[in-house]
């Protein structure tokens, strides 16, 4: 009889639901952070598994590297600017998607195809979009002259060579991972001005407020928040990705113009088999995450929304 | 201050018309409350004068000038939604401040007039408070003050008291008409609820189905209804009809009495089946019959009333009036 309603007592309730979560986060998450740890201080290597404790001795090394600085850089420069361009792309079209309109819901489908697209094919595709011989956007810049005779805006030379010279290399990066982002931040964003009482705005304009200050003093201080976490998870998966560097540029044009945290990791951990160093570089991503997300988390705690 | 003209004003969503062709003149300084059940066009009208419609016909004149093409912002209006809409990122100072900072003027002038304004409302001790952090009552000052510190040409109010609880939202009421008569601001008041419009309105415009069904100040609409419509949606209970022969006669609860009662001679009697008694204390609500008619009496005299008895009713022939069976019309007798 006593053990007939064990399973309604919450003490007893909520361990037993909570515990495949825990599972999978200490085996999936924990596991690995540590062992990366471990390894960071250590001379492993894939060829050989038994190690030594060296100290910050990787630490110091990496730091010094010229390529682990261009790719620090990189990462940045990746980061701010497709996290920029996002916001602003996906406000715009946020604000186009609320409205009522003929085929809506068309337009939508189509903003949020990249996002169900597997990451890796669309980026494929992009390699022919971009391509060194056969991109398409050559030939239309080709046609439309402003590419390939001697006074045309762009050069004599017959193609952009995108991904092989390294400012329009890193371009490119850039570009195909906002077409990645941004169905992202416009559904989110869509979901947050759809929050905002239609009231408040027609206050704000029967006020005296016009198109801009509206979006400035009403709008966007109300959609912070959400703003908040659409900068939290396109900074995640940004700064993490190495998806579109690979497939794309593997880091070239050399010198690594496009090496990211990522892809140097992988590279010099897996590639090069150099496991402690790649467990060194992949651990700077940790203080950076970590402090995004007290950020925002704090920041989105503090605005007010009704 | 300002006068408001509406021409043929017309406003259709698609296939809905939601109205359907008024003519209205509010004069300066006057209160008019727009009344009507939900759907009737009453909040479309006003948000057509507001400027945050524009309407598919007809001509908004605010002080002689045509403001059809101008925006919300430049028609000199002010206006107090029904959910406040207050900004809830901004302060009560910063809420009300806000039509003065888009204006543009200084710091100075801004803080004298916010002052005055939240003087005016008794909220001078909110200012610093988030709208999160002050009651439904205190919000709906907020968006008075707010509404009124630019010194509007109108003030429009969107059923403004009709979130507020019983209580509260007499004394807001009392306060209104109050404050309304004090800086004498023309005003749209626009209302479901009778009792507000009949206590607070100069005169009453009477909407449904999109159209004006009857405008007067609010003893003509009680007691001189020009049709059934107005005639049963004005009043609590509403007016009685019964049917005889080819008119409709209408008379008011408190008007249908014990004909002993009445010191009368000229009268209309009637034999009263009653059902149901209603004691509210300061009077007597008596459901019941006439024929087939369900009628009800509002008895505020001692009288012994009981249920499923018949009794010896009248009303005087003057507060009886009669309506045209197939339109609704009022005839005169």
């Amino acid at each position: 009889m006593k053990g007939r309603y064990i399973l309604e007592r919450e003490n007893i309730l909520a361990p037993l639901l909570l515990l495949p979560v825990v599972i999978y986060v200490v085996l999936l998450v924990g596991f690995p952070f540590v062992m990366a740890f471990v390894y960071s201080f250590s001379n492993v290597t894939v060829g050989n598994p038994d190690y030594k404790i060296v100290g910050i001795s990787n630490f110091i090394d990496i730091i010094g590297d010229r390529v682990f600085q261009r790719s620090l850089g990189n990462t940045f420069i990746f980061t701010f600017v497709s996290i920029s361009i996002v916001l602003i792309l996906s406000h715009i079209l946020a604000e186009v998607l609320i409205r009522e309109f003929r085929g809506k819901w068309l337009v939508r489908f189509l903003i949020l195809m990249p996002w169900t697209a597997p990451i890796a094919l669309g980026t494929i595709g992009y390699l022919w979009f971009l391509d060194s011989v056969f991109s398409p956007i050559d030939w239309l810049l080709r046609s439309s002259g402003l590419l390939g005779t001697p006074d045309s805006l762009l050069g004599p030379m017959s193609n952009m060579y995108w991904l092989g010279r390294s400012g329009l290399a890193m371009a490119s990066v850039i570009l195909v991972h906002v077409w990645r982002l941004l169905p992202l931040g416009t559904v989110i964003l869509i979901a947050g001005m759809n929050s905002i009482p239609k009231e408040i705005l027609e206050a704000a304009q029967v006020d005296g407020a016009g198109y801009f200050r509206r979006l400035f003093n009403i709008t966007l201080p109300l959609l912070f928040p959400v703003i908040g976490v659409t900068v939290l998870f396109a900074s995640l998966f940004t700064f993490t990705d190495m998806t579109v560097v690979w497939v794309l540029t593997k880091g070239g044009p050399p010198p690594h113009s496009t090496q990211v945290l990522a892809s140097l990791a992988f590279l010099k951990g897996i590639q090069g088999g150099d496991l402690a160093q790649g467990a060194a570089i992949s651990l700077f991503f940790f203080p950076v995450l970590a402090g995004v997300s007290a950020i925002v988390l704090r920041l989105a705690k503090k605005a007010v929304v009704t | 201050m300002a006068v408001v003209e509406l021409i043929g004003i017309k406003k259709y969503f698609g296939h809905v018309k939601a109205v359907d062709g008024i003519d209205l003149e509010i004069k300066d300084g006057e209160f008019l409350a727009l009344l009507g059940p939900s759907g009737s066009g009453k909040t479309t009208l006003m948000r057509l004068i507001a400027g945050l419609e524009s309407s598919t016909e007809g001509k908004i004149i605010i002080n002689g000038e045509i403001v059809n093409e101008v925006p919300p912002r430049a028609r000199g209006i002010a206006m107090v939604f029904q959910s406040y809409a207050l900004y809830p990122h901004k302060t009560i100072f910063k809420n009300i401040a806000f039509p003065l900072v888009v204006e543009g003027l200084n710091k100075e002038e801004i803080k004298k007039k916010v002052l005055w304004a939240a003087g005016l409302l008794g909220i001078g001790h909110l200012l610093d408070r988030m709208p999160s952090q002050v009651s439904g009552g205190e919000k709906q000052r907020v968006a008075i003050a707010r509404a009124l510190v630019r010194r509007p040409k109108v003030l429009l109010m969107d059923e403004p008291l009709s979130n507020l609880d019983a209580k509260v939202r007499h004394t807001a009421r009392e306060e209104l008409k109050l404050f309304q008569r004090e800086i004498a601001v023309t005003t749209v008041y626009v209302t479901h609820d009778q009792a507000e419009a009949m206590g607070l309105g100069d005169r009453i415009a009477v909407m449904n189905e999109g159209i004006i069904r009857q405008i007067g100040t609010p003893e003509e609409i009680y007691h001189e209804p020009v049709n059934t419509f107005v005639a049963g949606f004005v009043g609590i209970p509403p007016m009685n009809f019964i049917e005889q022969d080819s008119v409709i006669i209408g008379f008011r609860p408190e008007t249908f009495l014990p004909t002993e009662l009445i010191p009368d001679k000229d009268l209309m009697r009637l034999r009263f089946r009653v059902e149901r008694v209603e004691n509210l204390g300061s009077h007597r609500l008596v459901y019941g019959t006439i024929g087939d008619a369900k009628v009800i009496s509002n008895l505020s005299l001692p009288y012994s009333i009981r249920e499923g008895e018949e009794y010896d009713f009248s009303v005087r022939l003057k507060d009886i009036r009669y309506f045209d069976k197939e339109k609704g019309v009022r005839i005169k007798r």
